[in-house]
């Protein structure tokens, strides 16, 4: 009853004092702009998952908004409005309104909307768990510390750190680690998906167009975890499948003196540990397979581009670029270094 | 002063100023070490933000190497979560916890002392490892087998896991101490229901620790043996199970952020009323709510765990537990909304915070809400999106309450009033800085930037509202900075509060300010909820009520009543312990026998062993009880 009598004597300029509700304003509609042409945003989604994803997250962005603003304005006004009476006196509690409003706005509405959530969630996950039974290319991911092994059984295809994909079709992921956990995401086109010791996990994924979409390790690994990116590039078919020819390609001897020289220089050093080529004698499994290293756009998945002179950088010293990684410094001469280059970058 | 009040002080206060350092079991003593010691840990591991938020200013910086960013990353949270909020919030249970119920002490004081000492010692335990560059570095949530031997070589690990199995002890013992305290020690005549709000939500969070911890304990047990025994529990290769860390971390994980959340919400309870004048609307609901949200927090942990490739119909169910959790937390919202409504509302300066804490709270419930959408869990769970969110529900559930706390119940500790102008800085400069902190954090998660980097590119449009939030935390550091400032001002210089400056219900504003050893001269006999607000709220107990089974309380001796655990009818009374070194002698010991753990010494760790056999021996010897004065019965 107290309540009507007070309604009236609403206080225009209480209300209308600054807060802070105006620069939320602002920020909430940067991230409406935000998002728009970066390469690893969930709101610039590129793929049929990341697109219901990203809807379902505007629906939710949408309820939330409109709940903040009524609880926080009820909370506001409670609070700013005028009173009457004296203000050290004890209302009494009234213990049958109150159980009324608490039971109503505080079980029954919010229980039917969580109702309805409910059914949105399922409705959402029957729509992502929708996979195609028929996918265009199986890929195997395998993490490491700190890099991505890919793997297309059906072709023979051994590579790292960039994923091609045709795109407009499902393309099947399964995921596993050599070490410890990762958490494989590229947020343009799906959530994520952990790679656990002893565990081999599933995603499908689809890029509506061609493109380059980047990725990220998502789950701590250590102390590169900064540095554990990759791409997904997603080709039109025939793109896709010159890809394809030429990732099958085994790397003919070269003829060239300097070539062969410094393909000596590859097989007569420490590189081989760890490195694997094609039609040579190197099939060391600990570093990323570089019998097309020429042909992909970064180093030390994802720290640098992949240049001549960040390439002869790396070779000397990556633990500038990437402390902490495993590849040890390289002790070559300036003329080996060369001949060493100009081979690796023969490996298209 | 009384003859009779000469005698209490007498016989409650420490003899010798050593006692008082080392042997004290005042709870109100030991309230204020635990509110000191978690203070001085936020501000190391707020200290630790600092230093990462200057790391994320800009993309591509030097000032942290990767090993270091992680280390400190692990210690904020670890120390945020161990340390501060959980410790907290136990100062403040120790402190108002008896004087809220009208008792003169905790249950087991010396217990009380003993798990102060354990906190403390596993506090200095953990940071130790920052003195030989041997700080932890996996992540509070160290997930295996990154955190086993093989990957992580080094101590700091070993370091994390014992720290927290030895500060488990301390937070187990404090918990089982709030059960019985509550349980047992309430005024005669506070029935179960007339108990105010916030021992509801201590209770609640006691009986989640109690069972909360023992995951946690046993998972750190098995991670150690793995690291020092060369055991295979995480280790896949050899049968053991990855994901079992996961389950029993989160099985602990879950329900703790409900005991950070609860107790916040607990002094949102009792400052609400105060300040509306009015007592809260739904008492039974609001305590309900309480019990509710302990009870469903232990069965959604696995919403923590939806990318590890779970099933389907798994990830569902704990989807639906999730959104459950929803309907105790809109309880509380709308009750606190209705006892603003139907009230007067007084915008004091705890009332102030606790809007600021209404205001973030919500937004993190909110964005707390969307992660049982399973696909979008997927998508924003280890980014900067999902920091925003557990920020905004910690810090807007737990250091917004704390500050309310502080500023409501500190002139009850200190007998001074706060400035009213520096309160207000500390206020706006919290609340705009930590929204300018958290609230950028929400937009680079969504675009795409993961969490625990210790760097990152340009190019992704992340680098502005990095410096947003680096700016936003330096303001955020002079808000608590501000607050130092206010509480060593008011305390030499404040007004005198009065033994009840807020004119408030219930009864720890019944007595002086600060408190005298003792609290209650004589036992207060309950008759309403809010007593002090009731014309007929409570009685002084100068007739003792007859118990039964021995003599009447004699209120001039070191005794209280314990009273029924529902009707809190008067059951006993209890001579109470006398000040005893044997806590701090036990927890020192403990902390010489986890050190020899640590560094696998085990000879040495067996005489530790026996020390604490001994120390636990000269705890329980049996004490002759001094004889009662002359003419102290009354």
């Amino acid at each position: 009853m107290e309540d009507s009598e007070r309604t009236p004597g609403f206080n225009i300029r209480s209300f209308l004092r600054p807060r802070p509700l105006p620069i939320l304003g602002a920020l909430l509609a940067s991230l409406v702009l935000a998002g728009c042409g970066d390469r690893q945003s969930a709101l610039d989604p590129q793929g049929p998952a990341a697109s219901t994803i990203a809807l379902s997250w505007w629906i939710m962005l949408s309820i939330a908004a409109i709940t903040f603003s009524i609880v926080m304005g009820l909370v506001l006004w409670a609070v700013f409005r005028r009173q009457t009476g004296d203000p050290d006196e004890i209302s009494p509690a009234q213990p049958d309104e109150d159980s009324r409003f608490i039971l109503t706005w505080g079980t029954v509405v919010p229980g039917l909307v969580l109702i309805l959530f409910a059914g949105f969630i399922i409705y959402t996950e029957v729509a992502l768990a929708d996979d195609d039974d028929n996918p265009a290319e199986r890929i195997e991911i395998i993490g490491h510390q700190w890099w991505w092994e890919v793997r297309y059984p059906d072709r023979d295809i051994i590579t790292a750190n960039e994923i091609h994909i045709p795109a407009g079709e499902p393309v099947d992921i399964t995921v596993t680690t050599a070490d410890v956990i990762h958490s494989f995401w590229v947020p343009q086109l799906h959530g994520k998906i952990d790679l656990i010791p002893g565990i081999t996990n599933e995603i499908q994924l689809e890029a509506d167009d061609p493109g380059t979409y980047r990725g990220q390790c998502a789950e701590y690994c250590g102390l590169q975890h900064a540095h554990m990116a990759f791409t997904v590039v997603a080709d039109d078919s025939d793109d896709y499948a010159a890809w394809v020819d030429q990732q099958q390609q085994v790397p003919a001897n070269p003829e060239d003196q300097d070539l062969i020289a410094g393909r000596q220089v590859f097989l007569g050093s420490a590189c081989v540990y760890c490195h694997r080529i094609a039609g040579t004698n190197a099939s060391g499994e600990i570093g990323p397979d570089l019998t097309h290293i020429a042909s992909r756009e970064t180093l030390g998945a994802g720290t640098i581009e992949n240049s001549r002179g960040n390439l002869a950088a790396w070779i000397i010293d990556s633990q500038h670029f990437k402390p902490g990684n495993k590849m040890p410094p390289m002790d070559l001469s300036g003329p080996e270094l060369q001949q060493l280059i100009d081979y690796l970058e023969s490996l298209e | 002063m009384t003859v009779a009040a000469e005698r209490l002080e007498r016989s409650w206060e420490s003899p010798t100023v050593l006692a008082r350092v080392l042997a004290t079991v005042d709870h109100k003593a030991i309230g204020i070490r635990y509110l000191v010691t978690s203070f001085c840990f936020f501000v190391i591991a707020g200290t630790l933000a600092l230093f990462m938020r200057l790391q994320l200013a800009g993309a591509n910086q030097d000032i942290l190497s990767s090993e270091t960013y992680n280390q400190f990353f692990t210690m904020h949270g670890t120390t945020m979560i161990f340390l501060v909020a959980t410790p907290m919030l136990s100062g403040f249970g120790n402190y108002f916890i008896p004087l809220l119920l009208g008792a003169r002490d905790m249950a087991f004081p010396r217990l009380n002392a003993f798990s102060y000492w354990v906190f403390l010692s596993a506090g200095i335990f953990l940071y130790s490892s920052f003195l030989f560059g041997l700080a932890p570095q996996g992540g509070w949530f160290a997930y295996t087998p990154l955190t086993e031997e093989q990957f992580l070589p080094d101590k700091g690990l070993t370091f994390w896991a014992l720290g927290l199995i030895f500060l488990g002890i301390s937070t187990t013992a404090g918990a089982i101490n709030f059960i019985v305290t509550i349980f047992k020690l309430r005024a005669p005549g506070m029935s179960l229901d007339r108990m105010p709000i916030f021992c509801w939500a201590v209770l609640a969070t006691s009986a989640m620790i109690v069972l909360a911890i023992p995951p946690l304990t046993g998972a750190s047990v098995m991670l150690t043996t793995d690291r020092v025994l060369d055991t295979h529990f995480f280790d896949a290769g050899l049968g053991g199970n990855v994901l079992l860390w996961q389950h029993l971390f989160w099985i602990f994980g879950h329900p703790d952020v409900y005991i950070i959340f609860l107790p916040g919400a607990g002094i949102v309870s009792e400052v609400i009323p105060t300040f509306s004048r009015r007592p809260i609307a739904g008492y039974y609901y609001v305590a309900l709510a309480s019990v509710l949200t302990a009870i469903i927090a232990f069965g959604v942990w696995v919403h923590h765990m939806f990318a590890t490739g779970l099933p389907q119909v798994s990830m569902g169910f704990f989807a639906i537990a999730s959104i459950g959790v929803v309907i105790p937390s809109s309880i509380q919202i709308f009750a606190w909304l209705r006892t603003l409504w139907t009230g007067r509302p007084q915008l004091k300066l705890p009332l102030l915070f606790v809007l600021g804490f209404l205001f973030t709270f919500i937004i993190g419930g909110l964005t707390g809400v969307m992660f049982p959408m399973i696909g979008f869990d997927q998508q924003v769970t280890d980014t900067y999106f999902v920091v925003a969110h557990f920020h905004y529900t910690l810090i807007g559930g737990a250091i917004f309450p704390i500050f309310a706390g502080f500023y409501y119940w500190l002139p009850k500790m200190t007998g001074k009033l706060m400035n009213r102008a520096l309160g207000h800085a500390n206020f706006w400069l919290l609340f705009i800085g930590f929204n300018l902190t958290f609230f950028p954090m929400h937009i680079v998660g969504l675009m795409g930037m993961p969490r625990r980097n210790y760097t990152y590119d340009e190019g992704f449009g992340w680098a502005i509202y990095n410096l947003l939030s680096t700016i936003g935390a330096f303001i955020l550091a002079l808000s608590i900075a501000v607050f130092i400032l206010n509480l060593l001002y008011s305390r030499a210089n404040g007004e005198d509060a009065g033994p009840d400056p807020w004119r408030a219900g219930t009864l720890e504003w019944s007595i002086s300010s600060p408190p005298p050893a003792y609290n209650f001269r004589v036992t207060p006999i309950v008759r309403e909820r809010d007593p002090l607000w009731m014309p007929d709220g409570f009685d002084w107990a100068d007739d003792a009520p007859e118990t039964g089974r021995r003599r009447p309380v004699d209120p001039l001796q070191h005794e209280l009543i314990a009273t029924s655990v529902l009707d809190g009818n008067p059951d006993s009374v209890d001579e109470m312990p006398h000040d005893s070194y044997w806590p701090v002698i036990l927890a020192l010991v403990l902390l010489g026998l986890f050190y020899s753990l640590l560094t696998e010494q085990f000879w040495l760790a067996g005489l530790a062993g026996a020390a604490v056999m001994v120390a636990i021996g000269g705890w329980l010897w049996p004490e002759q009880l001094a004889a009662p004065e002359e003419g102290e019965s009354a």
